[in-house]
């Protein structure tokens, strides 16, 4: 029987520092046994425990992407115990990563489709790791049109900035980064808020369609009105809840809406699905 | 399989010799109620009990349980690595269980032993353990089990079902597991076979015996959503305090926080029980919480107990009609008339036909 609490020794490798607020910051983890990293195989949209000794648990969704190998990455904004403690650590240092957990985007629907991701602020991380992997070489034919939509409260709140520039050079996907506002001359892409962008860029909703979102409550509240009216079936709606975790594997009851269990039977859910669920997120 | 007699000499004798092969739990007298208790040398379990007034929940998971260790101390190889505590479990009997509590395990199992993951900590205690029980002959007013999937005389969850009948016992092994305590104790004499329907007897004047109950043949026929939006929760959590009595006396209750604690250079990771009832259950880093005020606390735990578990898993409530809550509530919430409520919640006209008592 294997202990599902127990998590693999991991080690920091590298830190990034990616915002100018310094709020949020990249961790790229190592595993101390190389064997684990194969018991760790994930798919884009899951998460996994971030544990730290004497500090405690903190589910996290997996920043890197599957095509990334030798490494695991997540980033995390800095906000109460673990994660404060968490932004102090220094490469080198020893600490625990458990998962993976949770299910990821519904990858097998979506193989065929066209894409349009949808995110906001640092909820970004999961989204990342998709968009990697759809422009592997190995992927991307499997999908249709792949459009991006991605706000920051200022260019220097966006994550991942320099991929960010690279997808914009692309061909093969179409990126609409925006931002609330700024005063730099030199930004060179979209303002306004994303609600805005995606009526303006978004394609029509229709069943080869498929929106992915994560972002803050606000801004998912102002976007599914946009694409209702774009067209976009609730199936077609694909969302990434963040309630409150501990065991991440359906056991402590700490995180259910009605029956569903966000770390096990989540966190990824259809806005179907969520309309007949209890708004308890 | 054959009934047991054993008279009360070879009932302490059995138990006695039943300590040689298993840890044996047995309730005693504390104060003015009974607990479950690792029963020492020579000590018997006191059977003039009508429940314990814990469930014996806590032997198999312990309300504060160490998982792992670890060491802060950077000089060592083993820093900040987390080790499994030792969890050999030694053979267990729990005796004098009563037939609702023996029915939580099977029903908190669920949770705890799932196709994709098992909670070793609560396998390996539960495996380890015999439990054997003792039917009913005398029930409380607030016991509602025969209602709640069991009875005076359950037997699910169970590995031997003792009766007492005056001074004399029988004893009905239920598993092998069952069997091998009764030949561990010595338990050989065989009961005449007129004692089946004397045992018959015994269980229908005990089931009479019960006199509350609930009805909770439609609650599968209502979506979640319209009992969630019912219109009686926040009427029914006024007087709550939200204090988790309910959920910690709740042979069915399992859910848990896990904490580190760190003392000097080395510290342990361990789980405790939690509540529902608590606001910081749900609280975000944020300061959001999704389940902020008391109502909504309130209906957690009776739709989980009472919806939520009857969908996913399709095998009746989970509750097993101790009434604990009912009991120990200090403002007197009843889980029976909420429970008819929710039952006779007819969405469409938005009203009970049930009235609360
Ligand atoms: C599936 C999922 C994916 C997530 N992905 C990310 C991510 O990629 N980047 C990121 O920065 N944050 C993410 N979060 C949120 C992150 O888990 C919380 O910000 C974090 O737990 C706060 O921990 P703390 O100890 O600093 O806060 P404290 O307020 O001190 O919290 C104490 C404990 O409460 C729990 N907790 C508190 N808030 C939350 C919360 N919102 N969600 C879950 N548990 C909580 C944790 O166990 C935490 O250790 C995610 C949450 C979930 C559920
Ligand atoms: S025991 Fe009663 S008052 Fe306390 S939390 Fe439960 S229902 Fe509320
Ligand atoms: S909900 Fe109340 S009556 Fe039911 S098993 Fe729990 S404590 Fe007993
Ligand atoms: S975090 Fe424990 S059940 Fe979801």
């Amino acid at each position: 029987m294997q202990n599902p609490y127990l998590p693999y020794p991991v080690r920091i490798d590298e830190i990034i520092t990616e915002t100018e607020d310094k709020s949020l910051k990249t961790f790229k983890f190592v595993f101390l046994n190389p064997a684990d990293e194969e018991k760790f195989a994930y798919e884009s949209g899951q998460f996994g425990e971030l544990s730290i000794p004497g500090m405690g648990e903190i589910p996290i969704g997996i920043a890197s992407s599957p095509m990334e190998k030798g490494f695991i990455k997540f980033t995390v904004f800095k906000t109460g115990k673990v994660t404060s403690y968490l932004h102090a650590m220094k490469v080198g240092d020893i600490m625990g990563i458990r998962g993976p957990l949770g299910k990821p985007y519904p990858w097998e629907t979506l193989e065929g489709k066209n894409i349009i991701i949808i995110g906001g602020g640092f909820a970004f991380t999961t989204l990342r790791s998709s968009i990697i992997s759809m422009l592997d070489p190995d992927n991307r034919s499997k999908f249709k049109d792949i459009h991006v939509i991605y706000g920051a409260r200022s260019p220097g709140m966006l994550l991942y900035k320099d991929e960010l520039s690279a997808w914009a050079e692309r061909d093969d996907i179409n990126m609409h980064i925006t931002i609330d506002g700024t005063d730099d001359p030199d930004w060179k892409y979209l303002t306004g808020f994303v609600p805005t962008i995606t009526e303006q860029k978004a394609p029509p909703g229709n069943e080869d369609t498929y929106a992915i979102v994560c972002g803050p409550p606000i801004m998912i509240k102002f976007t599914q009105p946009v694409l209702d009216n774009l067209g976009y079936s609730h199936d077609n709606i694909i969302m990434s809840l963040e309630n409150r975790m501990k065991c991440g594997i359906g056991i402590c009851g700490r995180c259910n809406i009605g029956k569903d269990f966000v770390c096990k039977d989540g966190p990824v859910f259809t806005l179907s699905q969520l309309n007949n669920m209890p708004k308890e997120y | 399989m054959k009934l047991i007699k054993i008279d009360r000499q070879s009932l302490n004798d059995g138990i006695e010799k039943a300590k040689s092969a298993y840890r044996v739990f047995g309730p005693v007298k504390e104060k003015n109620d009974h607990e479950f208790k690792l029963l020492e040398k020579s000590e018997m379990p006191d059977l003039d009990f009508q429940n314990t007034r814990l469930s014996p929940k806590s032997i198999i998971y312990p309300q504060s349980q160490v998982m792992f260790t670890y060491s802060l101390d950077e000089s060592k190889d083993d820093w900040r690595i987390m080790k499994e505590v030792e969890n050999v479990k030694s053979p267990m009997a729990i005796f004098g269980v009563r037939p609702c509590d023996a029915l939580a395990f099977p029903i908190v199992r669920r949770n705890f032993d799932t196709p994709d993951y098992q909670d070793t900590y609560w396998v390996k205690a539960y495996e380890a353990t015999t439990f054997v029980g003792l039917a009913c002959i005398d029930a409380c007013g607030t016991c509602f089990c025969t209602s709640a999937g069991t009875g005076p005389f359950g037997e699910e969850g169970l590995d031997v079902l003792i009766i007492a009948d005056g001074d004399d016992f029988y004893a009905k092994p239920i598993t092998a597991k069952g069997e091998s305590f009764i030949q561990t104790a010595g338990w050989t004499v065989e009961a005449e076979s007129s004692v089946a329907s004397k045992i018959d007897q015994l269980k229908t004047a005990a089931e009479s015996s019960i006199t509350s109950s609930v009805s909770t043949d439609k609650l599968k026929n209502k979506t979640i959503l319209e009992l969630y939006d019912a219109p009686f929760w926040e009427k029914e959590a006024f007087s709550c305090i939200n204090c988790g009595t309910c959920t910690y006396v709740c042979p069915t209750c399992w859910c848990f926080d896990v904490q580190d604690e760190t003392h000097g250079k080395s510290g342990i990771r361990m789980r405790n029980w939690d509540s529902c009832m608590f606001p910081l259950f749900t609280h975000h880093a944020s300061g959001h919480n999704p389940r902020n005020v008391k109502y909504e606390r309130l209906r957690q735990r009776f739709m989980h107990k009472l919806k939520y578990y009857v969908d996913k898993y399709d095998n009746g409530i989970q509750c097993v009609g101790c009434g604990r809550c009912i009991r120990l509530c200090p403002v007197n919430i009843d889980i029976r008339s909420i429970c008819n409520k929710m039952n006779s919640f007819d969405a469409k006209n938005n009203v009970c036909e049930a009235t609360s008592s």
